[in-house]
């Protein structure tokens, strides 16, 4: 039956479309499930959407901005006849053979299918947190720092992403603070010596956001320290999260098993999920790496896993 | 840019806001800003879809007065400008559904 296609790859960052692109040169001819437009990380292209210059992608030299990257990576997918749908998929079936992925009241049939919806930044969960989005709480560093041009902000977190986003920041705001809520860093040592010697940098160490205030605009936060427990007031006109990641898994949440954390699992050394046929690569799956090149790696594997498997079970 | 996208400028703002007989939505933008590009196409889409809003670009690099006046602290900022004065503000990137269902009102 001609309706029913050999691949669907849901999601669209680095591990989504190499699987594209491996898929499609190998004559599957994928259908990408690629997200929609949003200004978090969960959108196509994925995380790298919202971050400035990628240093450690090989085979670029010089740095590459993440979108460019990735408007490269999906334009390589395209130009082997991978097929995009510029919406979220919102209903999977892999009880059923073929699979079958829905996309709002269209459904898509598929022998195989590639999950590689990775995963979004996690969000405080404080009152007033939504309201403030986009009036000096941001999701997005390098698409807001600009408006916070010589003043005070607030990056909240310890790892990778808060130590770059607090150094990218310091190109506008005339202080930084970060705030952690442990006495060390996370993030990986070349990016700690660069926030430790940046002096518009300052960490707050053992400081928790508790508070986050603002009628119009964000006025200020209310900062808890995790050892003594005495609170003090820091006025920033700017707060920037990046306190971690949570994989986008709750589509696959009764069909696929799920780490403690949420993370898919996959066999060890493969993109094979408990379900013969649907694969997993990317962060969905990996909480451990989480970098562009790993991720682009593994969604090579399920492409060739993708390709063995149907090759194996061709009636 | 696809035809009926206007580049506004600090410049040009004022008069082209003004002039227009129809509510005029402007897209609040950079070329650094991610969400800011998957939104481009969606908006010439809605451009060359829809006669009874015009649609218009400031880049905030260039025109960052214009960025200021409007009070734009996250981008893409999309206003939509009734009778010269600005009627709805909408923040960050979203789906073309969803984006037709927010300015709804203006069409």
């Amino acid at each position: 039956m001609s309706d029913i296609r050999d691949v669907i790859i849901i999601g669209s960052g680095p591990a989504g479309l190499t699987a594209a692109i491996y898929t499609a040169r190998a004559n599957m001819a994928p259908l990408v499930i690629e997200g929609e437009p949003s200004s978090t990380s969960d959108q196509p292209g994925g995380q790298l959407m919202l971050t400035t210059e990628v240093e450690n992608f090989p085979g670029f030299p010089e740095g590459i901005m993440g979108p460019e990257l990735m408007m490269h990576f999906r334009a390589q997918a395209s130009r082997f006849g991978a097929e995009f749908i510029t919406q979220k998929a919102t209903k999977v079936d892999f009880n059923q053979r073929p699979f079958m992925v829905e996309v709002g009241d269209v459904s898509y049939k598929a022998h195989t299918v590639i999950i590689s919806t990775g995963a979004q930044s996690l969000m405080l969960g404080l009152p007033n947190e939504d309201r403030l989005i986009g009036h000096g709480l941001s999701t997005c560093a390098t698409c807001d720092g600009f408006f916070f041009k010589d003043q005070e902000i607030a990056v909240v977190g310890g790892g990778d992403s808060a130590v770059e986003e607090a150094t990218f920041l310091t190109r506008f705001a005339s202080k930084v603070y970060l705030v952690h809520r442990r006495d060390e860093l996370r993030a990986s040592k070349i990016m700690q010596e660069r926030a430790l010697n940046n002096s518009k940098i300052e960490i707050l160490w053992n400081k928790k956001v508790t508070e986050i205030h603002g009628d119009e605009k964000l006025s200020g936060v209310l900062l808890e320290d995790t050892v003594s427990g005495e609170e003090n007031a820091l006025p920033v006109t700017g707060l920037f999260i990046a306190i971690g990641h949570q994989p986008n898994t709750s589509l696959f949440a009764n069909q696929l098993d799920l780490k403690d954390n949420g993370y898919l699992v996959t066999e060890p050394n493969s993109s094979k999920t408990q379900v013969a046929g649907v694969f997993a690569c990317g962060d969905v799956q990996d909480d451990y790496y989480r970098q562009a090149i790993t991720a682009a790696g593994s969604g090579c594997m399920a492409a060739i896993d993708a390709e063995r498997w149907l090759e194996e079970n061709n009636d | 840019m696809a035809e009926g996208i206007t580049d506004l400028d600090m410049s040009s703002f004022d008069e082209a806001i003004s002039a227009s007989d129809k509510p005029v939505l402007v897209d609040f933008w950079a070329e650094w800003c991610g969400p800011c590009k998957m939104i481009a196409p969606i908006l010439e889409e809605i451009a060359a879809e829809e006669d009874s809003i015009q649609i218009a670009k400031v880049n905030v690099d260039d025109s960052p007065d214009l960025a200021r006046r409007y009070e734009i602290m996250s981008i893409p900022a999309l206003i939509v400008f009734e009778n010269g004065e600005p009627a709805k503000k909408l923040i960050g990137a979203k789906p073309k559904g969803a984006l037709l269902e927010e300015i709804g009102e203006f069409l």
